[in-house]
């Protein structure tokens, strides 16, 4: 009995969680034009997702934006933990405690007062994407700082002391030893920094130029407009954002097992 | 100049970190071309740090490092001619041990054949060939630790520095390592700069030991200088095991401690106050009557090799070592050949004498319970709900196996006529005039001269009682 409710359970709280993107993907594969009434089978939402300009232009967009701003975060949020790291006592604790309010504070409030200071006070034009991408930066570095540290936090301090002992320069030491050592939590700091970015929707608001849209924003205002091709599209947008994290995931778990195995296999 | 044959040289060194804490305080040290030197002490004497600012990691708050003659303060550590062993090996766990032994020579951009031709070369130094393409995660504790070793030695520094090199391996391993160490160092001429708690490992391998407490240097000699000939009771007590007493000069090569009156060859002017010396190999057990002193067998544990045996004679508590058993009970008498008493200046007199716990767990010495809290003295005690005290760990406190070591300043006690205001009773033995005070040395009950100033004069054979102050005492924990 117990046994049965434990599985009831499950089943649930997975319906619940994908039910609702599944119901999409159907969706997006047939010529319905509002969820309801099942029409046939049709491809028609992808080849209009696939061949609008104006939808591929904003995909495009969206995801050039999501790399670079991941991208540059992960640069500063890397350095910033390296830095704190290696800072004394009183200064590392400044430095993280400063971290974590960007974190904690509402996206809003974060892209309200970038533009303010980048438009209002220092008049730096919206089209010149320098508030966008600043405002993506702000959004992501701070979570990479954080995926960052426990792995410097776990690395054998004094093997930097070693590279520079044998000889290396400050420099050489940070990107032959540390750098190597911390990787694992720079590249899961990237993918962090690069869901934040494509998931935003406040901070591109307030700080994108007026003819570009991320797909947070276009989808905000398509659902509110009248077209509704272009509506059915972003079903299919959907089920293709959804189809790619399920594959990554699958493919992250794969090479965990194979790693693991592999592990085994050496002892 | 002389100095040539000094390869490095520290100056007046002194390091005094941000919070004020002095680790390093005025350290003087000459280190000759190829000598294998010793930092010993316990921990938190300033031994690694002293490494750490030859190694350039740390910079001294004042003083002079000089190599070859010329001041290498300005060198940060990659531009220095010395290497280190780090006490956890810090071998680069992404690399292979190729590329971790030819990190160094990379930076210098030798070559590739050669590269390859000295990494071969130091792996068959340490026994390690054909560990070129292993990673760092598949060697033992003792692998890595030679790879460290072959790391720092490729680049043929003219200095190796050694951080406790030895302390993460198991005994069996760390005696092998220590001849090893010592066998290349012989082989190499390299000059090793090596620090240690571990005064056996100090003793094994050194040319020249520097004992080291609380950031001073106690003693600079030779392995056979610092065990036989300790210049103080620091050193004495750290270095092997010791019966350390206080006393006095009695007569021409006559000193009095530990309740008796010993020949000594050690020759200070009478009524000097002296620190008496005698390792337990050195104290024979004989019949009651041909003993200098007599007492009662406390306890003998037998220790493979010999015996060690405490007796009690009057409040001294002897160790001897020796081959022959006793029964605990047994009443000895107690003999030191001359020449196996060492004797020293009591330079700072601080005095020193043991306090008991007794059985409700308190501080008491000579029948006076000391007011002061025993879970504070030793740390991270507790007492629990039934009076008895626990260690850190949960595990109680046996009274009988803990002695607590009291320490206080001659000018700390004072005297009074008054025989039962003070801790301990004794008489004026002798006293000397020290241009604003008098230093008194005073014969208690309990056998044990104590040094005491006093500005106002006193007469030898006075009859005093000692007044001590708890709040100038500092507590050592001594196990039996």
């Amino acid at each position: 009995m117990v046994k049965i409710l434990k599985r009831a359970y499950l089943i649930v709280m997975l319906l619940f969680i994908y039910l609702p993107i599944l119901i999409l993907a159907v969706f997006s594969f047939t010529s319905a034009t509002q969820i309801g009434a099942i029409r046939g089978f049709s491809l028609q939402n992808y080849v209009t997702l696939f061949t609008t300009p104006e939808l591929t232009d904003m995909i495009r967009g969206t995801l050039f934006l999501a790399l670079g701003s991941a991208f540059l975060a992960t640069i500063l949020g890397t350095l910033g933990a390296i830095g704190a790291f290696y800072s004394g006592k009183k200064a590392s604790t400044l430095i993280t405690s400063l971290n974590q309010v960007p974190v904690v504070n509402a996206d809003v409030v974060t892209g309200f007062s970038i533009c303010i200071l980048l438009v209002v006070v220092f008049h730096i034009s919206k089209d010149t994407f320098i508030p966008l991408v600043a405002g993506h930066v702000t959004l992501c570095a701070p979570f990479v700082f954080l995926s960052v540290m426990p792995k410097i936090k776990q690395m054998d301090s004094s093997i930097y002391e070693a590279a520079l002992d044998l000889g290396a320069t400050p420099l050489t030491a940070l990107f032959e030893i540390v750098i190597p050592q911390i990787v694992p939590g720079i590249i899961s700091g990237f993918a962090l920094a690069i869901t934040l970015s494509l998931d935003d929707y406040f901070i591109s608001t307030y700080t994108k130029p007026a003819m570009f849209d991320t797909i947070s924003t276009y989808v905000v205002n398509a659902t509110k407009g009248s077209q509704t091709t272009i509506k059915t599209a972003l079903w299919a947008l959907s089920t293709v954002i959804f189809a790619v994290v399920v594959l990554i995931v699958i493919g992250m778990n794969v090479r965990a097992l194979q790693k693991e195995g592999g592990s085994h296999a050496k002892e | 100049m002389e100095n040539n044959t000094n390869i490095i040289e520290l100056r007046g060194i002194t390091k005094v970190y941000e919070d004020g804490y002095t680790a390093v305080d005025n350290f003087n040290l000459e280190v000759k071309r190829g000598e294998f030197v010793t930092l010993l002490g316990p921990s938190g004497c300033g031994k690694t740090t002293t490494l750490r600012m030859i190694a350039g990691f740390l910079m001294p708050s004042s003083g002079e490092i000089l190599l070859n003659g010329k001041s290498i303060q300005d060198l940060p550590p990659y531009k220095r001619p010395v290497n280190t062993v780090f006490q956890r090996y810090a071998l680069f766990p992404h690399m292979n041990i190729y590329n971790n032994i030819a990190f160094g020579l990379k930076q210098k951009k030798t070559p590739k054949d050669v590269i390859g031709r000295k990494v071969r070369r130091v792996l068959d130094l340490v026994d390690l060939e054909g560990f070129e393409e292993r990673s760092v995660s598949t060697l033992s504790g003792g692998q890595q630790q030679r790879i460290a070793i072959a790391r720092a030695l490729v680049n043929e520094p003219e200095i190796l520095l050694l951080d406790e090199p030895l302390g993460a391996l198991d005994l069996k391993m760390r005696k092998e390592m220590q001849i090893e160490l010592k066998d290349m160092h012989d082989k190499l001429g390299i000059t090793f700069i090596y620090v240690t708690h571990d005064q056996e490992e100090a003793l094994t391998m050194s040319d020249k030991i520097v004992v080291m407490n609380e950031g001073k240097i106690q003693q600079i000699g030779t392995p056979e200088d610092i065990y036989n000939e300790p210049k103080n009771a620091f050193v004495a007590d750290f270095i092997g095991e010791s019966n350390i007493f206080n006393g006095m000069m009695t007569g021409k090569l006559r000193a009095r401690f530990c309740g008796g009156e010993f020949e000594c060859v050690d020759d200070y002017e009478e009524g000097t106050h002296i620190t008496a010396v005698v390792r337990p190999e050195d104290v024979e057990l004989t019949k009651p009557e041909l003993g200098v002193i007599q007492g009662v067998v406390e306890s003998v544990i037998f220790k493979g090799m010999h015996y060690e045996i405490a007796v009690l004679s009057g409040k001294n508590e002897i160790v001897s070592q020796t081959v022959h058993s006793a029964k605990v009970g047994d009443h000895v008498g107690i003999r030191v050949e001359p020449d196996n008493i060492h004797i020293m200046l009591a330079e700072d007199h601080t005095n020193f004498f043991f306090a008991d716990i007794n059985k409700d767990f308190k501080l008491e010495y000579n029948g006076h319970l000391l007011d002061t809290s025993v879970t504070r003295i030793i740390k991270g005690s507790s007492r629990r709900e039934d009076g008895t005290l626990q260690d850190a760990s949960g595990e109680a406190i046996d009274p009988a196996r803990v002695r607590i070591q009291v320490a206080i300043g001659p000018s700390d006690i004072q005297m009074t006529d008054d025989q039962d205001a003070g801790l301990v009773k004794g008489t004026i033995s002798n006293l000397i005039y020290k241009g604003d005070h008098y230093s008194y040395v005073i014969h208690t009950e309990l056998e044990q001269d104590f040094v005491v100033n006093d500005e106002y004069l006193w007469n030898l054979g006075d009859s005093v009682s000692l007044l001590m102050p708890i709040d100038k005492m500092t507590f050592t924990i001594k196990k039996k």
